[in-house]
């Protein structure tokens, strides 16, 4: 039988806001435990939480950059379990009235097919604290700090059909998260986090199968391995004549399988009610457009245009659109040099190589893009060869020196042109390889234009990478053949 | 709606709240059930075209610039603490 995935995901993004959603407490990560848990965050008696305005400001640019309605009014309400990191008793979340209204995104897959997923909602709400197992004497310990940070949860609807479609949408709500500038998207830290609903279905068949829920998957691998294994193991199960339980399941990575939780069915009557410490909150339509005012070109519009208006193909202009740093370093690079072509050559060739090798962030880059920019613009103008330009890179990698001219004029490596000098290293070359040009001399012509390349070799030597490539090939090839 | 024996264990089980005896139990079948026929008598009345109304105040939510107010009390919050170990607040064992 032939089987169709099935899969919705809800993404939690952690909002970057300075202070906690509803209280004055700092977001900031890595504090000493419970140094940042207030007594709203804490749910001590007799406090009121007050909304933060940052939270709402990035939720609402959220919806207008995936083209969401943005409802006048939205509500708090609580969602009520018992867990020893959450103090309250309940998470303050939207249920009803959510935030953020429908929209979509935009996914690219390969071969440049592109496809739209559909938000269901995104909706504010807090997170917990910590519970640490280690060893305390038997007993569990709990850190606080988290809890009140804001997060964004985006709700899709079921509308990916493969591991790869999920993983590609992750990367979009990631780039547009951190293009907004509204959460770090750091997955290891916990910035971003997802639940994966996935089920299958007989092809053609248009009611969905029951669906497994894989909660908290942090990594872009796991997702997809996670939904992978889950599909396997659903289909198996079918065709076995079994059936799928509607349950929640944890990826584990070292075994590489999901595992179910074997939470009880209570466990998610969670009883939502409008919180009455919170009002009802209304944004007004003026509000709604000065956030719109303070949208950035967003990945989608950036890659269109960079393919569109620069001239890259599809491919460079996914590449570099895909995150903020590299588009902002890319499109400095191209202000300096001015063409786009070689600007992106150089940030996903000699850069992207340097970075990579090395596990450093572009907006970490020994090489900042003025400096890259200057080094293009002096190959664009034939100043250094492509020879020379890798050497420069790599003393600029190395910070031995300020500047692309710097490095070529203490290092002399400013293109040799003039005719003059070149031939005068070629005749020192010929004298000095009578073999090989005796060789050459017998060699079919057909032949000959292999062979040339030792020459090459040796004239490149002599002028220390500087002389012009083409010049000395054209003369090489003048002063072989005479004879 | 009746409410049954079994209900009220439930609400008690999800509230965390501890009923003594299978008497004390009855009890709140009874009120409940009571509590349960006003809000009946509440649903007769026609609501068609009212919006919900999910805050008795009719003013709407204040917002606060996003800043760092609150410092660092640990101490202070922590003395009333059953437990606590590094800095951590100590609880019964919890299982994933």
């Amino acid at each position: 039988m032939q089987w169709e995935t099935v899969i919705g995901l809800e993404v939690h993004v952690q909002l970057a806001t300075q202070s906690k959603i509803f209280s004055g407490a700092s977001t900031a990560f890595g504090a000493e435990p419970n140094t940042q848990a207030c007594a709203i965050d804490l749910g001590l008696p007799g406090v009121l939480p007050v909304l933060n305005e940052g939270a709402v400001a990035m939720a609402v640019q959220f919806g207008l950059a995936i083209d969401a309605h943005i409802p006048d009014t939205s509500l708090f309400e609580r969602k009520n379990y018992f867990y020893p990191d959450l103090p309250k008793g309940y998470q303050t979340s939207q249920m009803a009235q959510p935030i953020v209204g429908k929209g979509e995104v935009e996914i690219v897959l390969d071969d440049d097919v592109r496809k739209r997923i559909r938000i269901h909602h995104a909706h504010l709400e807090e997170d917990a604290g910590k519970s640490l197992h280690e060893d305390f004497h038997g007993m569990s310990g709990i850190d606080l700090n988290r809890a009140g940070t804001p997060l964004l949860e985006i709700v899709s609807e079921p509308d990916m059909r493969s591991a790869k479609e999920a993983v590609a949408y992750l990367r979009a709500i990631h780039a547009i998260v951190t293009y907004l500038g509204i959460s770090d998207g750091n997955m290891a830290e916990g910035s971003m986090r997802c639940d994966v609903n996935v089920s299958v279905r007989p092809k053609g068949q248009e009611a969905f199968g029951t669906r497994a829920e894989i909660k908290n998957v942090n990594s872009f691998r796991f997702v997809e391995r996670a939904i992978e294994f889950e599909v396997e193991r659903q289909i198996e199960l079918i065709e076995d004549g079994g059936k799928v339980v509607q349950e929640t399941r944890l990826y584990d990575p070292d075994q590489d399988e999901t595992r179910s939780m074997r939470t009880k069915e209570e466990a998610n009557d969670y009883r939502y009610f409008p919180c009455p410490d919170l009002l009802p909150v209304m944004l007004d339509s003026a509000y709604i457009e000065h956030q719109r005012a303070t949208l950035p070109e967003l990945p989608t519009e950036k890659r269109h245009r960079f393919e569109n208006s620069l001239g890259l193909s599809a491919y460079d202009a996914g590449v570099l659109s895909a995150t903020r740093p590299t588009a902002e370093y890319f499109e400095a690079v191209l202000a300096v040099c001015g063409d786009a072509k070689q600007a992106a050559n150089w940030v996903q060739g000699e850069l992207s190589g340097h970075l990579n090798r090395e596990n450093i962030d572009i907006s970490n880059s020994p090489v900042t893009p003025e400096q890259l920019g200057g080094l293009v613009s002096r190959v664009l103008d034939d100043t250094i060869n492509g020879k020379a330009a890798k050497q420069v890179f790599a003393a600029l990698w190395n910070n031995e020196g300020q500047s692309a001219d710097e490095i070529i004029d203490t290092r002399g490596l400013k293109q040799v042109t003039d005719t003059g000098a070149i031939e005068a290293m070629i005749d020192q070359v010929i004298a000095d390889s009578p073999v090989q040009v005796a060789q050459y001399r017998d060699a079919d012509p057909e032949k000959r234009g292999k062979m040339i390349g030792y020459f090459v070799g040796q004239v490149m030597k002599a002028s220390r990478g500087t002389a012009n490539p083409q010049q000395v090939n054209g003369l090489l090839k003048q002063k072989l053949d005479e004879a | 709606m009746a409410i049954e024996h079994a209900d009220v264990l439930r609400a008690a089980h999800l509230a965390r709240l501890g009923l003594n005896s299978d008497a004390e139990a009855a009890g709140y079948v009874d009120d409940l059930t009571r509590i349960l026929e006003m809000v009946d008598r509440l649903q007769a009345v026609d609501t068609d075209g009212i919006a919900p109304l999910s805050h008795p105040l009719d003013t709407t939510q204040r917002l606060r610039p996003d800043e760092v107010t609150e410092t660092n009390q640990r101490d202070a919050f922590q003395a009333c603490a059953p437990e606590t170990a590094d800095g951590l607040y100590l609880v019964p064992r919890v299982v994933e």
